[in-house]
């Protein structure tokens, strides 16, 4: 995570195949090889990395085809089950929280939804969240960071202090704030998607300064470098060397921070929705399972143990993966 | 030093001024863009225009914005003075205000609440500073070994759980199931061992997600400094490894360290919301929780100031203790 990325390091996948039919021509013995391509060798030998992938993959897999899935098992996530619920105590009848054939993660208490359905569901709200955040962070913080890097100035000394000052502000609070007092139509959306909306806005927008900061660290550093200079002597434009010439060499340290920021954004979204400001009921999200669970706890603890794995293993998924992506993209580390 | 603690002070006051406009901002600018009434909210949708505008009267919604902001902070400095239909109200500073929902004065609920708040935050603090920077020291000595594994998959693990997950186990297991620890809070200044037995879960659930995200900053920084050409010096000129890891190694571990640990802390003082929820702490996160959710804004207020302000203080104490720590730094 603090590794510097000093070195012009992603290349563009072109100029790669280019390099290895030069090297191709020459001699066989020595072949050129582009950052990308040696990060996906390292990856390729980094068995953890790639089981965090791989459930990343199909965790995607199962969000995209939810109504499919669920389709097949025969189960609505929002269609209750009263019969299945036992009248007295509220919670599920059989054991482990209503575990059966038709019900493969048993129900939810009271309403007697099904659960595997709701986790199902659940899981494109988290990966949803999660993604379109980081895309809105990355987009604010790669052309902030990188104008403040290049420009310099008072450019950058308002955006570094605009930065500062939002890594300072308690931002939990803020987040809670903003999402809870939107009102419930706008933009043509309604309930879940203005929330949706404003939960994916507002997470990218705080999380904007953590990249920020080290893109613009990474364009100062470069933007007194030779191979800029020479595109600066040969008569290219400002914007010629900042998109041509600097924004391919801060792709690395971009896909790492992304990669990190993802699992962040998930736990945010889950602990809004636990905190009851985020996605509300009838829809499912897994951290407004969690929050009903609290009062099963006792009685019925699968309700609680099901959507809190499923937190679980989607984080640490894509945390592996990350820690993975960064390792391989370190240009100090072991070819 | 001192014109820096000036600069750094100035700098301080004016994000807790900002903060306070952005916090004022948010709930009138967004309802009122919105198109919905803040008062209305507070009488509900069925009450008749009059008693509408009593409310909006009372809780001075009427007011220009930066009326209202300006009356807030002399609330504070000088106190203030409410009159709402002949009852006047003499508010002495510090004066936070009147809740909206319960009209309690603040000052006294912010008081009451930061003293739990505290003690989560420090205790969980002392727990998570001691395993996750032994965990991650020790970690980077014997890089490669089945300990260093071993605590590196628990590490991922403690960063991939979310908090209220673990808190509820905790409390399903230990409170519920074995019976070992009482769930309930139970005041400092009423019981001593009736509060270390309630805090105790709040504490290692806390500590145990810091000290995991503690470890892995603490192993990969202390990885990166065992490389650099100083170590190697030190290590040429003969020192002895433990005095090259403890005084060498060891103090540059923990200027970035430090800096977390100033922010961390801060954030959590002003408020740990989702710990408090789960354990049901009366603590400020609890408050400001329930305050945005019932649009109680002079609570908001409150809670959100004290917070900013355990950030920014936070981060400064680091910044001088950076000098200490670092002999390259100097304030300036």
């Amino acid at each position: 995570m603090t590794a510097p990325l000093h070195e012009p390091t992603a290349e563009a996948a072109p100029s790669a195949a280019e390099e290895a039919a030069v090297a191709g021509a020459g001699s066989k013995a020595v072949q050129g090889r582009s950052l990308g391509r040696i990060a996906w060798e390292r990856l390729k030998r980094d068995k953890l990395a790639l089981t965090g992938g791989v459930v990343v993959l199909v965790l995607v897999a199962i969000a995209l085809l939810a109504p499919l899935i669920t389709h097949l098992v025969g189960q609505d996530p929002e269609a209750h089950h009263e019969d299945l619920i036992d009248p007295l105590f509220g919670t599920p009848i059989g054991s482990l929280g209503g575990i059966s054939g038709d019900h493969l993660l048993g129900v939810e208490p009271v309403s007697g939804r099904d659960i595997f359905a709701r986790i199902v569901y659940g899981a494109r709200i988290s990966l949803l969240v999660g993604f379109l955040s980081a895309i809105v962070a990355v987009v604010i913080g790669t052309i902030l960071g990188i104008l403040a890097g290049f420009f310099g100035g008072w450019v950058d000394s308002l955006i570094s202090r605009i930065m500062d000052g939002l890594l300072a502000f308690p931002q939990l609070l803020f987040i809670i704030a903003l999402v809870s007092v939107m009102p419930n139509e706008m933009l043509g959306l309604t309930g879940t998607g203005v929330r949706l909306f404003v939960m994916i806005l507002v997470i990218g927008f705080f999380g904007w300064p953590y990249i920020g900061r080290v893109v613009r660290g990474q364009t100062l550093s470069m933007r007194e470098r030779e191979y800029v200079e020479a595109a600066r002597s040969l008569g290219a434009g400002r914007f010629y060397i900042l998109f041509k010439e600097l924004l391919p060499n801060l792709v690395a340290p971009i896909i790492v921070y992304t990669t990190m920021m993802i699992p962040t954004n998930i736990l945010t979204e889950a602990a809004l929705s636990f905190l009851g400001v985020g996605v509300k009921p009838p829809t499912a999200s897994w951290g407004q399972m969690l929050s009903s669970a609290i009062d099963y706890y006792d009685s019925d603890p699968m309700y609680m143990v099901i959507p809190g794995v499923a937190i679980f293993i989607t984080v640490l998924a894509f945390n592996l993966f990350g820690d993975g992506v960064r390792d391989a993209l370190d240009p100090k580390g072991s070819r | 030093m001192l014109a820096y603690l000036i600069r750094r002070l100035f700098a301080a006051a004016v994000m807790l001024v900002v903060i306070v406009m952005v916090v004022f901002s948010i709930f009138f600018l967004i309802p009122k863009w919105a198109g919905v009434d803040i008062a209305t909210s507070f009488v509900g949708k069925q009450a008749d225009p009059s008693s509408v505008k009593a409310v909006a009267e009372k809780l001075g919604l009427n007011d220009p914005i930066y009326a209202q902001v300006w009356e807030f902070f002399k609330g504070i400095f000088v106190g203030r003075t409410y009159s709402a239909g002949g009852d006047v109200t003499n508010c002495s500073a510090p004066c936070f205000g009147y809740s909206f929902r319960s009209e309690q004065a603040i000052w006294p609920v912010l008081t009451d609440r930061f003293p739990v708040t505290l003690g989560l935050a420090l205790g969980a603090a002392v727990l998570w500073l001691i395993f996750g920077l032994a965990a991650g020291v020790l970690s980077a000595l014997k890089r490669g070994t089945l300990w260093d594994r071993g605590a590196m998959v628990v590490a991922l693990a403690g960063v991939s759980l979310p908090i209220y997950f673990t808190g509820l186990l905790s409390l399903a297991v230990f409170s519920y199931g074995l019976g070992w620890l009482d769930a309930q809070y139970v005041p400092l200044e009423d019981s001593f061992t009736g509060w270390l037995g309630g805090m105790i879960l709040p504490w290692i659930t806390l500590a145990f997600l810091y000290a995991a995200m503690y470890a892995r900053i603490t192993r990969a920084t202390m990885m990166e400094i065992l490389g650099e050409d100083y170590i190697r010096t030190a290590r040429a000129k003969g020192l002895r490894e433990s005095v090259v890891i403890r005084k060498h190694a060891m103090r540059s571990t923990m200027t970035p360290i430090l800096t977390m640990l100033g922010m961390d802390l801060g954030a959590l003082i002003g408020g740990a919301i989702l710990t408090e929820t789960t354990f049901s702490l009366p603590g400020l996160g609890q408050a400001v929780l329930n305050a945005i959710k019932n649009q109680d804004l002079p609570v908001i207020l409150g809670v959100t100031l004290i917070t900013s302000l355990a950030v920014l203080i936070a981060n400064l104490v680091v910044d001088v203790l950076y000098a200490v720590i670092d002999p390259r730094v100097r304030l300036a």
